[in-house]
């Protein structure tokens, strides 16, 4: 049980190297669902650090009772109770972020980041380096969904976070808060991303 | 034959000119403004885009003087210059060059990016000037013939659709412009003639359904098929070689698709028009036409 990358190795491979939105291209329905806005952007990745995190951990604290024919069912209905309980939570606190988020904090359930990260790493590894992972993964996917809400609320409304940043007679591109605006943003930033990497991996190849 | 790219594009450049002159003719400096946006953002977008991709731009064969020139006759010419740009930016950076360059293409890449502009700046789409050259005054704001009759059911001369001397997109208002430069385009071959005789007949016979259903209308099916865009698109957009089927056969389902499509947008949808939205839905269909309709030779298993 010892092998595996380090709990230190985890934690930073979740937030660029291996980005759960960029690199693994999970968790991309509540990716493009929510990020019309930096609040909503932001509520949905610590909501879904939460989950992970309590998942990841009590997973990892029972991994030597798994049986391998079970596991899936065990990771979903531990990261239902988490889900729940963070719905739960939106809906007697933060009552209008919850109606804004609508059925994708319910939807956290089938978000297949933790389903993930519950196979990869905390039914295999112990619970510090679980934790590490959780933490990493919900730093790069808080990233990744900060990258495409800030595009598309600045073009789309001029506002970040509610807040009115371009003069006011920037004329608010629509199309951006709506879905279509979703998939360009983000499948222009993935193209950004894999292209910045080819240039890099091709001056490396040149100086090897 | 010797037909190439660069003629080909001269050829459509050539008809193309009576929509150009019309618009010139009734929308004045909006027309030449609007006009003169496109084609430089299409030029200027192309020649970044293309060399983002390392390769080499070739302005030299008018594509992009075409869809810029395509671009701005579909753009009303009071829109702001930044919508021309935009979606000239957006038609050739998402609507071509992603896909490889021309030629690679799924959807026509000026309605591309006009959709793009149309669901982004819906304010400065809707409302568009006609300068009425008789009178003293600079502009009327006022709504589309198609736009009109949706909301208030007032109804447009059909003479006035015919000349052109009304609302709308700049290359859109003239039927008789649109007529001209298409069956040039036809004649040249440069665009099948099956298509938009697929457009035109089934718009014909769903709006004449329509019609008889409701004989107290208006809106007859002359209105249907002189206004709105559905000339220029059935001529202009719809016969864009890349984006429509390469069998006779499969280019009368193309038209007649894109013609149902804009009577049932028409109809009952909330949009005035819907040759843009008809186009590109046919577009998305033309690979799976062209292997129905691929033809079996004779004696062929």
């Amino acid at each position: 049980m010892t092998d595996g990358p380090t709990p230190t190795e985890r934690f930073i491979q979740g937030i660029l190297p291996e980005n759960p939105v960029y690199r693994q291209l999970l968790g991309l329905c509540a990716t493009l669902a929510v990020t019309n806005g930096l609040k909503p952007a932001m509520t949905m990745a610590v909501a879904v650090g939460f989950v992970l995190l309590s998942a990841n951990v009590i997973i990892s604290l029972i991994r030597n009772l798994l049986k391998p024919h079970l596991r899936i069912v065990v990771f979903t209905l531990t990261i239902a109770a988490f889900v729940t309980i963070v719905d739960r939570f939106l809906g007697a606190y933060m009552y209008q972020m919850s109606k804004a988020l609508g059925p994708y904090i319910p939807l956290i359930i089938v978000n297949c980041i933790i389903i993930c990260r519950c196979e990869v790493c905390a039914s295999r590894q112990s619970v510090f380096t679980a934790a590490a992972d959780a933490v990493g993964q919900t730093i790069g996917f808080g990233l990744a969904l900060a990258s495409i809400a800030v595009i598309r609320e600045l073009l789309g409304t001029g506002m970040l976070a509610g807040i009115q940043v371009l003069p006011a007679a920037w004329p608010s591109w629509v199309i951006m808060v709506l879905p279509p605006g979703a998939f360009l943003t983000f499948g222009l930033l993935l193209g950004l991303i894999n292209w910045v990497d080819a240039v890099k991996s091709a001056k490396q190849g040149r100086k090897g | 034959m010797g037909m190439t790219i660069q003629t080909m594009m001269r050829d459509v450049l050539i008809a193309l000119a009576p929509m150009v002159l019309s618009a010139i003719y009734f929308f004045h400096w909006y027309a030449v403004k609007q006009l003169l946006t496109c084609v430089a953002a299409a030029l200027l977008a192309e020649m970044l885009f293309t060399r983002m991709r390392g390769r080499k731009a070739n302005l030299g064969d008018l594509s992009a003087v075409v869809t810029g020139v395509i671009l701005g006759l579909s753009l009303p010419g009071t829109a702001p210059w930044y919508v021309g740009v935009i979606a000239a930016a957006i038609a050739m950076g998402i609507g071509k060059i992603v896909f490889g360059g021309l030629g690679m293409n799924i959807f026509n890449p000026a309605m591309v990016g006009r959709a793009f502009v149309m669901i982004a700046f819906a304010g400065s789409m809707a409302a568009s000037g006609y300068v009425a050259s008789r009178l003293n005054i600079d502009i009327m704001s006022q709504a589309t013939p198609l736009n009109a009759h949706k909301q208030l059911g007032a109804v447009v001369s059909l003479q006035s659709l015919f000349w052109g001397n009304t609302n709308g997109s700049l290359g859109e208002t003239s039927a008789l412009a649109c007529l001209l430069g298409g069956l040039f385009l036809c004649i040249r071959r440069v665009a099948s003639w099956e298509i938009p005789a697929g457009v035109l007949l089934s718009t014909f016979v769903i709006a004449g359904a329509a019609n008889l259903m409701n004989l107290s209308s208006p809106w007859t099916v002359a209105h249907h098929l002189l206004g709105g865009a559905l000339l220029f698109g059935a001529f202009f957009i719809a016969t864009d070689p890349v984006t429509s089927p390469l069998t006779p056969g499969g280019k009368w389902i193309f038209g007649m698709g894109i013609g149902a499509l804009v009577m049932l947008l028409r109809l009952f949808s909330g949009y005035p028009e819907g040759v843009m939205f008809a186009v590109l839905l046919m577009n998305s269909l033309t690979p799976l036409i062209n292997r129905l309709t691929i033809p079996r030779p004779f004696g062929g298993v």
